[in-house]
This record gives C-alpha cells, structure tokens and sequence, in this order.
C-alpha cells in the first residue's frame, strides 16, 4: 500500500489532537483522497494520552497505521513523541512541540518525567524537528492556536500544497469572524515558519 | 441539542460509524429512538437527536430504551436503539422474549463491542445474542458499510418481523471515513393491533411461538446465503482463504491482498454454503474473528476444516501487526520484520504512564481527597469519572463490577465480612446517572436487608465519562430543554433511608464533608450523603477566580499534591531532616493558573496558607440549587 500516507497525531487528551486529524483528513478528501481517520477516545478525554491516525490514498483499507509505518509524526507534547515514535518508518520525520504537560503521576513523585525526551529520541535515531508550538500561541496571544500552530508545521510535509491545509483550517473558523481567520492565518504561518527554520539548524 | 437542516442526499461525507448509522436511522424513517449513553456507542443517539421528525431519548438504562422502542416497533413504527456491549447484558432480559414475539415496525439495536477496551470494565462479543436470541446480525467495516447495513438491517426486519443485531466495534463506531447519504423515506406507523398470541408472552402463548422461531433462523440462513453483504473476493495466492467481518476484514485485506476472501456482512445465521464455496477454492481457510471463536466453531461442527483462534488471539484487535507474524508462522516463512527502530520501541516502553485522570475542580476530588483521609473503609465502586478514585493519589476505591454494583457488593461485604474486616466501614460510592441506571434497586435492597452502608451518592448533574450527557437528575431532556427532575434526597428517603440519615454536602466543604463521611460510617444503619455540584464539563458549572501559589509560603509539604488536581505541579523538590530525625521529601509546588477555576480544594489542607487568589480575593460562591430543586 504504497500510495497510502500515513500520519500519526499524537498528545495529550484536550490539547485538539482529534480535531488536528480531522482538519487533516478534510484537507486529503478535498485533494480527491480516499481517507480514514481513528483513534482512541472515550477516557482519553480525561488527561490520558491520545493519538490519532490519519490514512490517506486511492484507497484505504485499515485505519490504523501499523507499527513502523508512519511517514510523519505529529506531537503535541515531548514526552509524548517517545512514546510513539516506534511508529514511524526508518525514514520518517517526527516534527514535536517541545512543549512539556506533566502528569499527576509525575508530580506524586511516582515517576520521571524524562530529562531531554527530544534528545532521546534524536539517540534513538529518530530524525526530529523540534519547536515550542505553545510558546508560539501564547506570543500570537491564546494557547488554543497551538493546534493551528502544529497544523501549519505540518503543512510543508504533506503530499499537497500547503495552501489546501491552510483553506480547510481557516473554514473551521469562517463563522467566529475575520479576527479569528486572521488569528488562525498568522497561526498557520508561525507554525510553517518555525518548522523551517528548525530544518535549517544543523541537528 | 436542536433539530438542524440534514445536509441533502448524494452528499459525501467523512462521517463516524456512529454518525453514519444516524443518518441511516433517520433516513431509514425511524420514529423512535432510544439509549442509555456509553462509550463507544454515545455519538449515534446524539446525532440522531439532532435530526428533524423522529423522538429521541436518553432512557434510565439499556433495559428500558429496549423496550421504548419495542413498543413503537409494536405500534407499527421504526424503531432503535443502541448500547454498547455491556448495555446489552442489561437490556437481555427485554430481548430474549421479544425474539417471540417479533415486531411491526423494523426495530434495529445497535450493540458496540469495546474490542481492545478503550473504555470499559470487559471485553465481550455481542455476536452470541445472535445465537442465543435466535436474530440476525451484520457486522460492518466502515461507516459506510454501517450506513449501508442499517437501512438493510430494517428492511430485513420487517420482512421477517424480527429485531435485527447491528454489530459494531469501537473501530468502527470512531473511526471517521467517507459515506455517500440518500434521502430520508417516508413511513406510515401501521398502528398497534391486539393480537394476544402474539404480544403477551404467558407460557401457552410463549410455546407456540417458540417453533416459528427456528423456522424463521432456517429462512434466515437462506437469505445470508444470497446476500450482498456476504461475497467471496478472488485472489491470485490460494495457499489460505480467509472468512472474515467487521474491521477485521480491512486487517486481512491490508495484510494480504492476494488473498481469496470471503467478507461476512451478514454474520448470522452463517451462510454455510458461501463457506464451503470458498473452502474449496483454496488449501485452508483461516477465520478472522473478533473476539470470540463463533463462526470457527460453527463451522468445524459443519465438518470444514478451518483454523482460528488456535493461531490469533481471543483478546483484542486483530490488526495487521498481529495478522502478518501469525500467518507467516503457519505458512511456515519467516515473520515479517517491522521496520521500526528497536530502541525507540524499548523507550516506549520504559516511558511513564498517563492513566486518565480527574479534571480540574473535579468535584469528585474532594470526595477522593476525604476518603483518602478517613481510616478503615472498604470501598466498593461503581462506573462513571468517579471509579479514577482507585487511582493515585487517592487509591480510595477498592471495587468496580458493573453499573449499579457498588450498592449490591456493599451490602454482601458487610453481610459477608470476615474477622478482619469487623472494624472496617463499608461505603459505596455511585454517580447520579448510575444511581438510576440500577442503583436504585440495589439501595432499596439494602435498605430491606439493615445493612449497615454509607452510600456516598456523587450528584455531579451529568453522565460524566461519556461526555455529560443529560439525565433524569439534572432537569434536561437530550435536546437540552427542560424535564421533570428528580429529587435525589426524596427519592432516597422514599426507598427508605431514615431522614436523619441523608445529608446534602458541598463537595468543596472538605471539613464539612469529612465530619459527615467520619460520623456517618459509625452508625450501624443505611445512610446517603449526596454531594451537589455539578460536573466542570457542563454548562452549570461556573468558573471562579483562579489561585497561585505565593513562592516565598510554600514549604513543601505537598499536602495539596493529596487532592489530585492536575493543575497543581511541582517546581522543585528537597528533603528535611525533622526534630525527630526523620528525614522526609519535600515537594514545592506552583498552580498552572491558566486552568485553575478557583474551586479552593487545594487551600484547604495548606498548613501555610501559601495558596492565594491570583487577583484579588472574592468569597466562593456555590453554583445555586444542588439538589434542592
């Protein structure tokens, strides 16, 4: 199933991990794809962690991403890229928000965070593009367009233009006005942006 | 949520399996529908709310939205409901006779199977109601199918007055992909017609109907055998045939595509002869099955040799990275590699969990908090948000079963306690949805037996976990318009708890709820305190002013870390070497403002009073009504 891409959207229950894909998904479909979109939800809800399959081609059968497949990972959060990044295929790129959540667990003591979680898995021989996707939302005034941020770094490692992404983003926003377009816009922008100048540092 | 414009016919939507089946009932010309909410199931009762022309309700439990909608199935009009697996088990009882009686109207049940469980307390396989209640069953493979197989599912029962099964699992029911609508038909309810024989189910009625309904599973298996939904697809590799349904068809099809395949759609009763046809055509035939070895073992009772769940698991997805290793084993070949990085996989596996938690403000913190607090309980638990108490840091829930549980299984462990539990106080602890789901009964029955139970009913005005759906106990029906609500301190009392037993208690109130919980588990009788705020996720909730942490107070005690917030985050950590030369941990914390909503939980067992307004101060004002309304 070669012309079938893979993307694997992963992060923290609330962070709009299963709207991020469904945008995605939109975006493929409007490009004439054949799509299916799957994850996880029901107690995800409450803080756990989420991940999000998007398959998209001619034709798509399995939903889910097999181990080892994915061509791109999204992450929301650090830590969260550790966890999934077995996913990925020898040659994939995981593009992560170094933004960190930490959980109750963590912080009873119970367990450790890791120290450098990007850093572990540039070890483990992942290639990774590395930003504070919040950091960027909070600058842009509201961490809820982190989601657009994340959405807009992504937009450059997609088999369509980045232009389709960014129509089928600004739709979802059409009806709260043209502040929240142009909140959304510069969002996208910022995300594109800081995907490519990380990808001009020398890892 | 109201009734909106349906988008036309033709339309190609990217749709959920549940919201596929919802457009398909509405098209389908349902006129009533029915459930209880449960995950993965919740999304096909609230899309189908949304639509114009049809009655939709959340009904108390599974049992009784079965039988809302056999009786507007008897009164001639469609009808459907949908649970998920373990609804099932409750509506069972409703089902097995109505497989007697029949119907009038096309009555269809959806049933989600949690495979995998994402979200639940088992993992079953709804197909045996097809076996053991003698009706049909089709398993889909996407939203489409789901789409498809509904409208399908009503005309077969109709033309066979027969409930019919709709077999989902929760990768169908939440996975999205694309479906093409069509138009919603126009239907006449036939209108009820007394038919004693029929429609009550006394033994002589009963046992005259009993033959007619092995003759209708003989039509049945007829039709299986023409249908659509079951097709043979060719291949170029003949060495294994695969039998498969559900999502497990796309994991096969994935897996191998030059495989020969025979795709079961309509399930039950199993089109024998489509098996044979495609055992013939290969060496052997594997079949691909969630959960349970059904249609495996129906078939070797045929005298077919096939393979099964001797080479796949019973529990669980039956994805390709489980398909590929086990078929490549039983040809004999070397199992395909995954090309995956070993060490990033090692990693994975070493990374700290992320168990679900509570959200902030939760009001059941307070109660985990207290709980965690008083000594000698046994807790018995139930199913909703509040059973993430048996998790840290509070570790005050000792039992979860099934809906209702909690108040039966207290009472058997105060009847039943041992030596070493004499000291122990049981309680119970239930939501409001779950309390008249089926706790009720198992209230009443302690209350008639004396035991001797603190039951903590958590009145958070909403079924939580799958969303915050509306119920009898917050006053709204499930299009959010007002409703009769009930009264929970009235309807305890009225079950026969002593007045002077049932306290209404402000969650937030920590000294007041431990002093309550503390007095309550000594006296030797039933008591309820009903706690009455409403969950953070609903509109009735109200956001106070935020707190911080003033860095200079703080001394690291963690107490706060005891709630369980998770806006509460520590900063550093140390040690203290005490008087008594014991050395402890120090924790110091900092709130994450930006989500804190000021419920105050967290202040209240601060020793230094380091937790302050983030602006200036107002006095907490509690949401107005709690529960007497």
């Amino acid at each position: 199933m070669s012309q079938v891409s893979n993307i694997l959207v992963v992060g923290i229950g609330g962070q709009g991990v299963m709207t991020a894909t469904e945008i995605l998904a939109e975006a493929a479909i409007a490009m004439g794809h054949d799509a299916k979109k799957t994850e996880v939800a029901g107690m995800a809800q409450r803080g756990g962690v989420v991940s999000s399959h998007l398959r998209f081609g001619d034709k798509v059968l399995s939903p889910q991403i097999s181990p080892g497949c994915a061509d791109v990972l999204l992450g929301f959060e650090a830590a969260e890229g550790l966890r999934w990044q077995h996913m990925l295929r020898p040659q994939g790129i995981a593009l992560m928000n170094t933004s960190r959540l930490v959980p109750p667990v963590v912080e009873l003591g119970l367990y450790d965070y890791p120290a450098d979680p990007i850093g572990e898995m540039r070890a483990a021989g992942t290639q990774v593009v590395a930003f504070d996707a919040t950091s960027i939302a909070l600058e842009l005034g509201d961490i809820r367009l982190g989601n657009t941020v994340m959405l807009g770094a992504i937009a450059d490692h997609l088999p369509f233009s980045a232009e389709v992404l960014l129509a089928c983003v600004l739709k979802r926003f059409e009806k709260k006005g043209e502040i929240m377009v142009d909140r959304n816009r510069r969002a996208f922008t910022a995300g594109r942006e800081a995907v490519a100048q990380a990808e001009s540092l020398p890892a | 949520m109201a009734a909106v414009m349906p988008v036309p016919a033709a339309s190609r939507l990217l749709m959920s399996g549940n919201e596929a089946v919802a457009r398909a009932v509405w098209e389908a010309g349902v006129k009533v529908a029915a459930a209880y909410p449960g995950t993965p199931s919740t999304e096909m009762l609230e899309v189908i709310s949304t639509y114009p022309d049809l009655y939709a309700e959340w009904s108390v439990n599974e049992k009784v939205s079965l039988e809302v909608a056999i009786g507007a199935a008897y009164a001639g009009s469609r009808a459907f409901c949908c649970m998920k697996h373990v609804g099932m088990n409750v509506a069972s009882d409703a089902l097995m006779t109505l497989t007697l009686t029949g119907v009038i109207g096309g009555l269809v049940i959806a049933i989600a199977d949690d495979v995998g469980l994402s979200s639940s307390q088992n993992e079953q396989d709804s197909r045996y109601w097809g076996r053991f209640a003698h009706v049909p069953v089709f398993e889909p493979a996407d939203s489409q199918e789901a789409y498809a197989m509904t409208l399908a599912a009503f005309e077969l029962s109709e033309q066979f007055q027969v409930p019919v099964i709709l077999r989902m699992t929760t990768r169908i029911n939440h996975v999205k992909a694309l479906v093409t609508v069509g138009e919603r038909q126009t239907r006449v309810a036939a209108g009820f017609k007394k038919e004693p024989g029929r429609f009550v189910m006394v033994p002589g009625n009963a046992g005259k109907r009993i033959p007619l309904m092995f003759k209708r599973d003989g039509e049945l298996r007829a039709v299986a055998e023409q249908s659509s939904f079951n097709f043979i697809e060719h291949g170029a590799d003949y060495r294994i045939g695969f039998i498969a349904s559900g999502p497990a068809y796309m994991h096969v099809r994935e897996s191998f595509p030059n495989a020969p395949v025979l795709k079961l759609g309509l399930s039950h009763p199993l089109p024998f002869d489509k098996c044979r046809e495609l055992a013939a055509l290969v060496e052997r035939v594997v079949v691909v099955e969630e959960v349970e070895p059904l249609v495996e073992t129906e078939l070797k009772a045929q005298g077919l040799q096939v393979i099964g769940k001797d080479i796949l698991p019973l529990q669980g997805e039956l994805a390709p990275q489980v398909l590929k290793p086990a078929i490549a084993r039983l040809l004999g070949e070397p199992e395909p590699e995954i090309a995956q990085n070993l060490r990033s996989t090692a990693a994975a596996a070493q990374i700290f969990p992320r168990p679900p938690t509570m959200c902030v403000a939760c009001p059941h913190l307070g109660v985990y908090y207290t709980l965690s607090q008083v000594r000698n309980l046994n807790i018995s638990g139930d199913i909703g948000c509040y059973t993430l108490g048996a998790g840290h840091p509070w570790n005050a829930l000792d039992t979860c079963v099934s809906m209702g549980a909690s108040m039966g299984i207290a009472l058997g462990m105060d009847k039943g306690r041992g030596e070493a539990d004499k000291d122990k106080r049981v309680v119970a602890v239930i939501g409001d949805s779950t309390f008249l789901h089926m706790g009720m009964q198992g209230l009443l029955d302690m209350v008639y037996n004396k035991g001797k139970v603190t039951v903590l009913l958590l009145d958070n005005r909403a079924v939580g976990m799958t969303g915050g759906q509306d119920n009898p106990g917050n006053g709204r029906d499930i299009h959010g318009e007002e409703a009769p609500r009930i009264n929970f301190a009235k309807l305890v009392a009225a079950l026969g708890v002593k007045e002077e037993r049932i306290h209404t208690v402000n969650p937030y109130e920590l000294p007041i709820l431990f002093r309550t919980i503390r007095e309550e588990v000594k006296v030797p009788e039933v008591s309820v305190i009903i706690t009455d705020q409403p969950c953070v996720l609903i509109k009735d909730y109200h956001r106070l002013k935020p707190y911080t942490v003033t860095e200079d107070k703080c001394t690291g005690c963690g107490n706060c870390l005891d709630v369980g917030c998770p806006a509460i985050h520590v900063t550093r950590r140390g040690k203290e070497l005490k008087a008594s030369g014991r050395e402890v941990d120090l924790a110091f914390v900092r709130i994450e403002s930006s989500v804190c909503t000021g419920c105050g939980l967290c202040l209240q067992p601060c020793a230094p009073k380091a937790i302050e307004h983030f602006l200036p101060t107002s006095p907490i004002k509690l949401v107005k009504g709690g529960c007497a309304a």
